[in-house]
């Protein structure tokens, strides 16, 4: 099974018009491996993620994803109801503001078990089950399951959210600035967390995110962009250890030292 | 205009059933398409009718469409045949197309109804027109018309679950009791019109052909005869209608719907059934309820 990658990014390319949003980026992400995609502000970095996560159609390029029978199928050659169908059941998709990624309007428990629901799981008492076993597993209390998240502090909602996404039992997890707008505290316990799943679950991830911090403690390998290229790619440690690149260097040198 | 139609009718001002040919030919056709796609809603190019958004426009723009002179039309709000919005659009039928109009669902070919399915059972020929107000059963969960499009082609039914879901867990039961959400055909998910629970089940197999309408949202759909028609839920919460705990005060009918009815203010109150045309049947038949019992023994 290891020697196929889960995901084959191949020279995708992005053009909003004239500008560069991602410009042929290639990259393989293997089953069970954290990738992290660091570069500042207008980077590039969302732009290829979205188009990775099929949320934005590529200008150029081809991904290519090894499905559960092992079939390797291109991302952009799958009936629109094939790809809805991954997202919600082999993806996840962390978004950093949790009011996307969350129905506000519905209980905690409903918010969890909507994927359920969507697979066609039509039994109430395993739904709730299912539900309360993940508020757990993320740190939530069990009497909330019936409060919105509205109820809930952003460091709440995003936990909420994890849980969302992985209840499906997902193999690869997008997630774009988790720790976005959270405190230091809040943060630290929710990278904690993040990293306990995907051990534990053994998942794939691509993580989005300007913070250093978070690329060295959950990736294995990281992918800095500039100006739409990836101009340096390598184990998370060599990266923040040894950066090659000037761009990189500022980038490592620019962290602030409490 | 169609041969049948008589052109010495005496309604000069108008084109019998009100509507002009070009616009019953393309309602007609979204009603084809309707009944081609069991509980696919068409849309259609709803027209302005001598009456506001909320009184039935895309019912009656149904029935003017479907009419003929030889038919009998019946027209119900809430069970009852004698309301302002039943006896209107009755009386526009009457003068507009020149039909008989009856009472009687049994002798009725078209009946056009707001929020009931008459409780006796409808036969091969009938038809049964549902006034919609709000013919997408996604919408308040999905506010988005193109996600709801795509959900409906893409048979993503999941949310019409999180919503009875959160009934359970905040009631604990399905406490929907109106517009419940069924599965037309095992394929779509579609909103019955504000009809109580209680009637889904007359929904299923019927031999009647029902049309909805929708008149301000422009949408068509159908359920062609003999259709599978099954209501959501839950293998541990099953689907249930109402159940009531007296019989009908008026002609002690059980196993039909009631209407509470207040009498006084001291709390004085009775349930009676809300097709009136059926409990004036079997009064007619000789049965007699509680309350009726009382006032015939009192006179």
């Amino acid at each position: 099974m290891n020697d196929t990658p889960l995901l084959k990014v191949s020279a995708v390319s992005k053009f909003y018009g004239q500008r560069i949003g991602c410009k042929e980026v290639s990259f393989d992400l293997w089953p069970g491996e954290v990738l992290a995609i660091v570069g500042e502000s207008g980077s590039g970095k969302t732009t290829l993620l979205n188009c990775i996560s099929t949320r934005l159609m590529p200008t150029a390029g081809s991904v290519e994803y090894t499905m559960r029978d092992g079939t390797v199928r291109d991302l952009y050659h799958m009936s629109e109801a094939e790809r809805r169908f991954l997202m919600r059941t082999d993806w996840g998709f962390v978004h950093q503001n949790p009011a996307d990624g969350l129905r506000m309007t519905v209980s905690a428990g409903a918010n969890v078990g909507e994927r359920l629901m969507a697979v066609g799981d039509r039994h109430y008492g395993n739904i709730r089950a299912t539900a309360s076993d993940w508020l757990s597993r993320v740190e939530i209390g069990v009497d909330r399951i019936d409060d919105a998240p509205r109820a809930f502090s952003g460091g709440m909602r995003q936990r909420l959210q994890i849980a969302r996404n992985l209840v499906t039992g997902p193999r690869l997890v997008f997630m774009d600035e988790p720790t976005g707008g959270l405190d230091v505290s809040v943060q630290a316990r929710l990278l904690d967390l993040v990293r306990g799943l995907v051990n534990d679950l053994g998942l794939s991830a691509i993580i989005v995110t300007h913070d250093l911090a978070v690329a060295r403690l959950l990736s294995h390998r990281m992918m800095v962009m500039k100006d739409g290229y990836v101009i340096e790619q390598g184990l998370t440690d060599r990266v923040l250890d040894d950066p090659r690149e000037p761009y990189t260097q500022l980038l490592v040198s620019s962290i602030l030292q409490v | 205009m169609s041969p049948e139609v008589p052109s010495d009718s005496g309604l000069a001002a108008y084109n019998f059933a009100y509507l002009d040919e070009q616009t019953k030919r393309m309602i007609r056709r979204a009603i084809l398409k309707a009944i081609a796609i069991p509980g696919y809603q068409v849309p259609f190019a709803s027209r302005e009718m001598p009456m506001p958004y909320g009184w039935g426009t895309g019912g009656v723009q149904v029935t003017a469409s479907i009419i003929g002179p030889d038919d009998i039309l019946k027209v119900i709000d809430q069970g009852a045949d004698d309301t302002t919005n039943a006896v209107s659009i009755r009386a526009f039928f009457q003068k507009v197309a020149n039909v008989a109009v009856t009472t009687h669902t049994g002798d009725a070919t078209i009946i056009q109804t707001r929020h009931r399915i008459p409780e006796q059972t409808l036969s091969e020929g009938q038809v049964l027109v549902y006034q919609v107000p709000i013919p997408e059963p996604l919408r308040f969960l999905e506010p988005r018309e193109t996600e709801t499009r795509k959900m409906h082609a893409l048979e993503e039914y999941g949310l019409m679950h999180v919503k009875l879901y959160e009934d359970i867990a905040y009631n604990g039961r399905i406490s929907k009791t109106y517009a419940y959400p069924v599965k037309v055909a095992g394929r779509y998910v579609m909103d019955p019109s504000p009809t109580p629970k209680f009637d889904n089940p007359k929904m299923h197999m019927s031999e009647a052909l029902q049309l909805f309408g929708a008149g301000r949202e422009k949408r068509i759909y159908a359920i062609p005869p003999h259709t599978e028609v099954v209501s959501l839920d839950f293998e541990d919460h099953p689907f249930e209608i109402q159940r009531f705990d007296k019989p009908c005060a008026m002609c002690g009918a059980e196993n039909v719907y009631l209407d509470e009815v207040i009498l006084d203010d001291k709390g004085g109150r009775m349930f009676v059934c809300s097709d009136t045309d059926h409990c004036e049947d079997r009064r007619e038949q000789g049965h007699v309820g509680e309350l009726l019992a009382i006032q015939e023994a009192a006179e």
